[in-house]
């Protein structure tokens, strides 16, 4: 159990080495990496029953970002988490390498549970892992992150139908709700409000949170383990690019690469040392 | 066929606790069976194949063997970027079953037919690709898909196939079945048209050509030691199959051939590179195609003379 500030620490410490790594390698999706960063800090360091010693203990919880272009924020995480060592991450984006745009496959590297990537897969095989745990008795959870725009793809609300008739309340999906996607606002290119309406509608348990509330966040966590009869969605309120000024909710950053300077400058603001 | 399979399903499911299946609102009472094992052990996922898939990937990486049922179109280009991305790419060993493939659905028009799905599944890196002649070989090839981690996809048929094996034979995927033995030429096929090709082969021994018929059920990994041993034995071999000429079992041997410089005679039977646009049964369709015993023996005399 980590104090709120201890995971502030962690986030700052985090975004400034996404913002970093995405200067030196020129991996682009920054602004939904920072968007989704603080739901991830907060499962990995807070929520998670999972052992990095063991990355593949059956009994483990499983975790699986189904907005896969938000990997760069989780390859971090995994090495801080201590999956694998943190020094790995020099190599990020080099030829040959296993760190780039989107996951690699679990047998590629501990701590990743699915190579998520293509959107709307992630959920249909949470899915199937929490119907697994279901089926062998074993008391794992199963937690997701979906991007706002990922709600477009059919499958997710497939996969929506198919866990609220099947009563998967082990099965937990955030919903990074940064209001943006690759070309324009999420509520306009697709109708997608009422997000946690339509959740609710599908049967779901349907929160909704500030996404870089530590204290939201873990709340809305304690109410998704009480819950045992419906699967639980937690649509998390988020700005993309979130913790430096320059980036906030400026979709510009879905693909720009930061320069070193503007990587300086975002260290200067989240209190990192240069 | 699909009746032998839902029985098979039943037994697997007995005999290994691993074992699940996913219907895509099909079959409900068929798999009654299953449910009697255990009700956690059949899953109805509704009319949405894409997702089905997912979460059989997702049991499959979670310690289960699923087992994915519905009719082919829809287990296999439906959702084919699933069988790509969550089955083959994370090496997840699900079992994909298609039934009534090729023509069998010939009726219900090219939204129900299947001429593409085993050069499409094909091209798969992983994926193995069965299509077995009867219900027996079915149910071998079932047990057998089991033992190995890999995905699979069989194709099945409907009902009222051929029964070509009296018993489930001994078989391993990736190795042919004998029918009949032969001196002259070799019948090689696939799938469920193997009842007119083993009356083909009856009717060309009649006119003094005598015809090996072989159940080359599983297209990939295709049995390259028989082909090489056919190449040496008989004056040409003919693939058979309710499959586009595109990329089926004809083409997997056309690939073996090139790769090789193998040069032994190739008859290709299959369907062409068409919809058909008119209704009609399977046996009408069939016949249209040329996937008949007397077209079949017509090809071997053109191809020999």
């Amino acid at each position: 159990m980590s104090t709120h500030q201890e995971l502030i620490d962690r986030s700052n410490l985090l975004r400034s080495r996404i913002i970093e790594t995405s200067s030196l390698s020129g991996t682009p999706h920054l602004g939904s990496c920072l968007s989704c960063l603080d739901l991830l800090v907060a499962l990995y360091f807070d929520e998670l029953k999972i052992d990095p010693s063991n990355p593949h203990d059956p009994l483990r919880d499983r975790f699986i970002l189904s907005k896969g272009h938000g990997v760069p924020a989780l390859f971090q995480v995994l090495a801080m988490r201590g999956f694998y060592p943190e020094s790995w991450l020099k190599d990020y984006g080099k030829d040959g390498g296993i760190f780039a745009e989107h996951p690699p496959t679990p047998d590629h590297l501990a701590g990743i549970e699915a190579a998520t990537g293509s959107l709307g897969h992630g959920l249909p095989i949470g899915l199937g892992m929490a119907l697994a745990g279901r089926i062998q008795k074993q008391n794992y959870n199963v937690y997701t992150v979906l991007g706002d725009g990922e709600c477009n793809e059919g499958t997710v609300w497939e996969a929506a139908m198919l866990a609220a008739a099947q009563k998967v309340s082990n099965l937990c999906v955030f919903v990074d709700f940064n209001k943006w996607q690759a070309t324009g606002r999420s509520e306009e290119v697709m109708a997608l409000n009422s997000l946690s309406g339509k959740w609710q509608a599908f049967g779901w348990n349907a929160l909704e949170i500030d996404g870089h509330n530590y204290e939201q966040i873990l709340s809305a966590l304690n109410t998704f383990r009480l819950e045992n009869t419906r699967p639980t969605a937690i649509i998390a309120h988020t700005v993309k690019g979130k913790g430096v000024s320059f980036m906030q909710d400026d979709n510009n950053w879905h693909y720009r690469i930061p320069t070193a300077e503007e990587v300086k400058m975002a260290k200067l603001e989240l209190g990192v040392p240069l | 066929m699909r009746n032998a399979f839902a029985d098979e399903v039943a037994k697997l499911a007995q005999a290994d606790s691993r074992v699940v299946l996913l219907s895509g609102d099909i079959g409900n009472k068929l798999f009654d069976p299953v449910k009697l094992v255990d009700e956690s052990r059949f899953y109805n996922c509704g009319i949405a194949e894409g997702n089905m898939m997912g979460v059989a990937a997702g049991m499959a990486l979670s310690g289960l063997r699923p087992i994915v049922y519905t009719i082919t179109p829809f287990t296999t280009t439906r959702c084919f970027e699933q069988i790509r991305v969550d089955v083959c790419y994370h090496k997840a060993p699900v079992i994909i079953v298609g039934t009534g493939s090729g023509l069998s659905y010939a009726e219900l028009g090219p939204t129900h037919h299947s001429l593409e799905d085993i050069a499409i599944l094909r091209s798969l890196p992983g994926m193995r690709v069965v299509a077995p002649c009867d219900a027996n070989e079915l149910r071998s090839v079932m047990r057998e898909a089991l033992n190995d981690n890999a995905p699979t996809y069989i194709r099945i048929g409907k009902k009222g196939e051929t029964k070509i094996f009296p018993e489930p034979p001994e078989l391993k995927i990736g190795k042919c079945t004998i029918v009949k033995q032969g001196k002259d030429i070799a019948l090689i096929c696939s799938g469920t048209l193997m009842g007119e090709v083993v009356e083909a082969a009856k009717n060309l021994d009649e006119i003094g050509i005598s015809a090996e018929v072989v159940s080359m059920h599983s297209v990939k990994p295709l049995d390259e030691d028989y082909l090489l041993s056919a190449q040496s034995r008989f004056k040409l071999i003919a693939s058979i199959e309710e499959h586009g000429l595109i990329g089926g079992l004809g083409g997997a041997i056309a690939e073996w051939r090139s790769r090789g410089n193998h040069g032994i005679k190739h008859v290709m039977l299959g369907t062409p590179d068409e919809f058909m646009h008119e209704v009609g049964t399977q046996e009408y369709a069939r016949h249209k195609y040329g996937l008949t015993r007397k077209n079949i023996i017509e090809r071997i005399q053109q191809a020999l003379s």
